[in-house]
């Protein structure tokens, strides 16, 4: 019974499922230019901040306003790691 | 070409009844939908567009009466009407088949237009059944049509191709499409293990015209050949409502919990546990 409780149900990982597999559908994306994407940011992050670029991830999820259809509008969400905060003399040297 | 019936232009509408995944129920659909709206006295032609693998000749019980079909008409080795089988249980339904040794490439989607077109004179519901996929066959049967039935399962591919499908419809300048959610099971939409008919919507965010319960009768009325649309089945009530929806009436939905006793909500509940 417990065990019952705790587990999410089937409807409910379907729900979750289908909300980031349409995501990606309607924003026909390929990874190489989501790859693309993600060293642009990169280097323009870098010319201000120190970043661990490796570890960064970018991905678009509909966290956006209302659109049209299917309620949402997607956005583009990036995780980006600050190594070093203090180093703002950066920008001037570049 | 001549004209058959009435001389005056009819205002016709096109559907084309599509799904992206197959084996959802679009053929189904559309041989209940079309006899539904031939009981109500409205002039139907159904198409089958499925070039290579035709089903709705089986489904509505005509396969032994094709002679010529929708790649003989294109190719101009027959008129129209020739093609056209009546359908004898209903006054004013007719199929046009479609060919089993060609394929999708038989026809383009200009000469889908023009057949259209020609038929639009004469009946008050052109209804085509869209082949599964995105390709040629597609295009064929959404190019001369002007609304759409997007059918789907509760199910995480059959909607995945669904959104795929509106999506396409969309592009093509296609401003009315409706969802018809098929085999939807109460019992286990009660349990948690089915998508509801509004989860279903909320996601593909078009408007509902029905919701088609798991019926062992359609697999039956699928065997003998004659569309179950208005039987007492469940999903013969369904489909009758979705034909008044179609007409632009405004049906409630059904309660398909109805049949379930009391005694088997408590099991369920043992079940689940």
């Amino acid at each position: 019974m417990r065990h019952f409780f705790r587990r999410k149900s089937s409807c409910q990982v379907a729900k979750d499922r289908l909300k980031i597999l349409l995501i990606s559908d309607r924003v026909n994306c390929s990874p190489e230019i989501m790859e693309q994407i993600k060293l642009d940011i990169a280097k323009v992050i870098s010319k201000y901040m120190k970043i661990d670029a490796d570890n960064m991830e970018i991905q678009i999820n509909a966290k956006g306003n209302k659109s049209g259809r299917g309620g949402k509008m997607p956005s583009l969400y990036a995780n980006i790691p600050i190594v070093d905060v203090t180093g703002q003399d950066l920008a001037f040297k570049q | 070409m001549e004209k058959q019936f009435s001389p005056e232009k009819k205002n016709s509408q096109v559907i084309v009844v599509t799904s992206g995944k197959g084996g959802v129920g679009k053929t189904t659909t559309t041989a209940n939908v079309g006899t539904g709206l031939a009981k109500l006295g409205k002039k139907v032609c159904l198409i089958d567009t499925d070039i290579g693998l035709r089903n709705l000749d089986v489904v509505m019980g005509l396969e032994n009466r094709i002679v010529y079909n929708l790649v003989d008409v294109v190719e101009g080795n027959c008129r129209v009407k020739q093609a056209l089988i009546r359908d004898k249980r209903h006054p004013g339904l007719y199929l046009m088949p479609s060919a089993q040794t060609r394929d999708k490439s038989s026809v383009s989607p200009g000469q889908m237009v023009k057949v259209i077109e020609h038929l639009k004179e004469q009946f008050d519901y052109i209804i085509l059944d869209c082949p599964a996929g995105i390709e040629q066959g597609f295009q064929n049967a959404i190019a001369g049509a002007d609304r759409a039935l997007v059918v789907t399962t509760p199910e995480v591919s059959a909607i995945r191709d669904a959104d795929r499908i509106i999506g396409l419809l969309e592009a093509n300048g296609f401003k009315q499409m409706d969802l018809i959610i098929n085999r939807l099971r109460m019992d286990m939409v009660r349990r948690g293990d089915m998508m509801s008919a509004q989860d279903v919507v909320d996601i593909l965010a078009i408007p509902l015209i029905g919701i088609v319960p798991d019926d062992e009768s359609v697999v039956v009325a699928t065997n003998q050949g004659e569309p179950l649309v208005g039987s007492s089945s469940p999903a013969g009530q369904a489909y009758a409502n979705v034909v008044l929806r179609v007409e632009g009436k405004e049906v409630p939905y059904l309660n398909f919990d109805k049949g379930i006793s009391f005694w088997t909500r408590v099991t369920g509940i043992f079940h689940k546990a």
